[in-house]
């Protein structure tokens, strides 16, 4: 039997905030445990939370970027649960009326058409502390508990159950991924845990209209992690089936070491969270005005962004997805065409020498050692034929190292183009003397000889020649 | 109305407590006896009243958003029961 897999995909996303969701301890990561507490985050008897209001500006944001309808009236719920990463015993977050609901996104799929992926619903709620075991807790026979993370805040964004394969699900997630690190919201960073996935997977006969039962994977933090757990669980699934038994619903750890995922059976009779609305906070009320500057605030998105680039300065689709796959990037773009007008000579740079060398070095965009205005001097300088398109390459190297401007390097090493037919006439008068017996095999009908002396001119100039020149006079001379 | 001594156990597993049988008996009558009086409220007519989820009639209460100082690590710690290092130290929890 052929089968179809259906996932729906639980983001966590940990938002740019200075200070937690409830309290004004900092979020800062990496510091030593327990040194960014309060009362309020330890969860110590009579401490009041109150409502950081730049969690929900973040959550508009997010909502408005994904196409949802901002809820006038939210409340904050505790979801009861023991666990030692949880000082109250309970996790502040929303059940009923959360912040934004019923969006979605649009994401490229096979071929390039566009599938829509409906969003259930994103809500703000407060992280849980980290749990540390072995030698790290400074005890190997018990774990450590460090609430410095405690009470930092996130967004969890709930898709539809609208994703058909692992190839869709990280499709999905990469878009959203790009949303909220382009809002600014978050600093998208996985590996530290800032933008986190759990996957509910099921499958069902092709055809049928019935979803199976579902198993929740947790622990997710790669793309390539994303891919490898569902395809994992999709076939655990089917074999499951195929062997006459039941997918019973669960909750999954994924392994990154083996690529699978195993039962995490301590978390299943806890499925009862006995929410309740959260007496300590008042009710978050968000006037249409609200919603409405916050939407005359949002910054181009992505996707509007990658249009105008084609639309406007007539780059190709691809191009455009490049030099939009973050903000840094199409900020950096667009200053290097402010200086430069020709489009497509500035995105080829980006795509190519830029983009190379920030690899090279594993330098981000934002710490790129060339500004986009000296990238444009570089490519002014090709134009007007002070240097060769080749030239410009080393040029480049020097700029990235050196930090000087192409102006001052193209001076320093005496790298201007010779364009002056007098210099380049002579510089083949000479070569042809040399090599007679080249020239006579070209007027014999050999034209393959050209190449040739195009190089000893070259190399005669130290590839300073500018090359339209030197073919045009050689071509010239050589018919005689 | 009474609870059943089934529905007490779970609750009290819930809550991570730890009863007697006499216990359970006698928590069945009161817990049933508390539910059956907020049953009574079913029988009010809410319609077109909207649910109250804060019992003080106020909204919007925000905070900045600015770090202030945290407690000390030692103050943080100080009524744990017990620490290694800087971490709070609990029985080992493996998943």
């Amino acid at each position: 039997m052929k089968y179809q897999p259906v996932i729906g995909l639980e983001v966590h996303v940990q938002l740019l905030t200075d200070s937690k969701i409830f309290c004004g301890c900092s979020t800062k990561f990496g510091s030593e445990p327990n040194t960014q507490t309060c009362p309020v985050c330890l969860g110590l008897p009579g401490a009041l939370p109150v409502l950081n209001k730049k969690v929900v500006e973040f959550a508009i944001k997010a909502g408005l970027s994904t196409n949802c309808s901002i809820t006038q009236r939210s409340i904050f719920a505790r979801k009861n649960y023991f666990y030692p990463d949880l000082p109250k015993g309970y996790q502040i977050s929303q059940f009923e009326n959360p912040i934004c609901q019923r969006g979605w996104l649009d994401i490229a799929v096979d071929g390039g058409e566009l599938k829509r992926i409906g969003i259930t619903r994103i809500h703000m709620e407060e992280d849980a502390g980290k749990l540390v075991h072995g030698e790290l807790s400074g005890s190997s026979d018990g774990s450590g508990v460090d609430l410095n993370r405690a009470c930092t805040p996130l967004l969890e964004v709930v898709s539809e159950p609208d994703l058909r394969s692992s190839d869709e699900a990280v499709i999905y997630l990469k878009r959203l991924h790009q949303i909220v690190t382009w809002l600014g919201i978050c600093d998208g960073n996985m590996e530290e845990g800032s933008f986190r996935c759990d996957a509910n997977v099921s499958v069902m006969p092709v055809g049928s209209d019935t979803l199976g039962t579902r198993a929740e994977i947790k622990n997710i933090n790669s793309f390539k992690f994303v891919k490898q757990a569902i395809e994992y669980e999709i076939q655990r699934q089917i074999d499951q089936i195929e062997d006459g038994g039941k997918v019973v619903q669960e909750t999954r750890l994924f392994d990154p070491n083996s690529g699978t995922t195993r039962s995490m059976r301590s978390k299943e009779e806890a499925h009862d969270y006995r929410y309740f609305p959260d007496p300590d906070l008042v009710p978050l009320v968000i006037s249409d005005e609200w919603v409405e500057r916050s939407r005359q605030a949002l910054p181009e998105l992505p996707e509007q962004r990658r249009q105008r680039f084609m639309d406007e300065l007539g780059l190709p689709l691809y191009d455009a997805e490049v030099l939009t796959a973050n903000r840094a990037l199409a900020d950096y773009f667009e200053a290097g065409i402010a200086a430069y007008s020709n489009a497509k000579a500035v995105a080829n740079w980006i795509m190519g020498e830029i983009t190379r060398a920030l690899n090279d070095s594993g330098t981000a965009i934002e710490a790129c050692p060339i500004t986009p205005g000296e990238l444009a001097a570089l490519l002014k300088l090709i134009d007007n034929g002070t240097i060769s398109g080749k030239m410009a390459k080393i040029v480049f190297d020097e700029m990235w190292c050196s930090g000087k401007t192409p102006q001052a390097i193209v001076e320093d090493k005496g790298l201007v183009q010779l364009s002056d037919s007098n210099a380049i006439e002579n510089i083949i008068d000479e070569i042809m003397a040399a090599n007679a017996g080249q020239v006579n095999e070209y007027r014999g009908g050999k034209e393959k000889v050209f190449g040739f002396f195009v190089g000893q001119v070259m190399k005669a100039s130290r590839g300073r020649a500018n090359p339209s020149v030197v073919n045009e006079l050689l071509l010239d001379k050589l018919r005689g | 109305m009474r609870m059943t001594v089934t529905e007490v156990e779970y609750v009290a597993r819930l809550a991570r407590l730890e009863l007697t049988p006499a216990e359970k008996e006698l928590f069945a009558g009161q817990m049933g006896a508390i539910l059956g009086y907020v049953e009574k409220l079913k029988g009010l007519d809410t319609e077109g009243i909207t649910p109250t989820s804060h019992a003080v009639p106020m909204e919007n209460s925000f905070r900045e958003d600015v770090a202030f100082s945290s407690i000390s690590l030692e103050n943080a710690l100080a009524n744990a029961p017990d620490r290694a290092g800087s971490f709070f130290a609990v029985p080992k929890v493996i998943e």
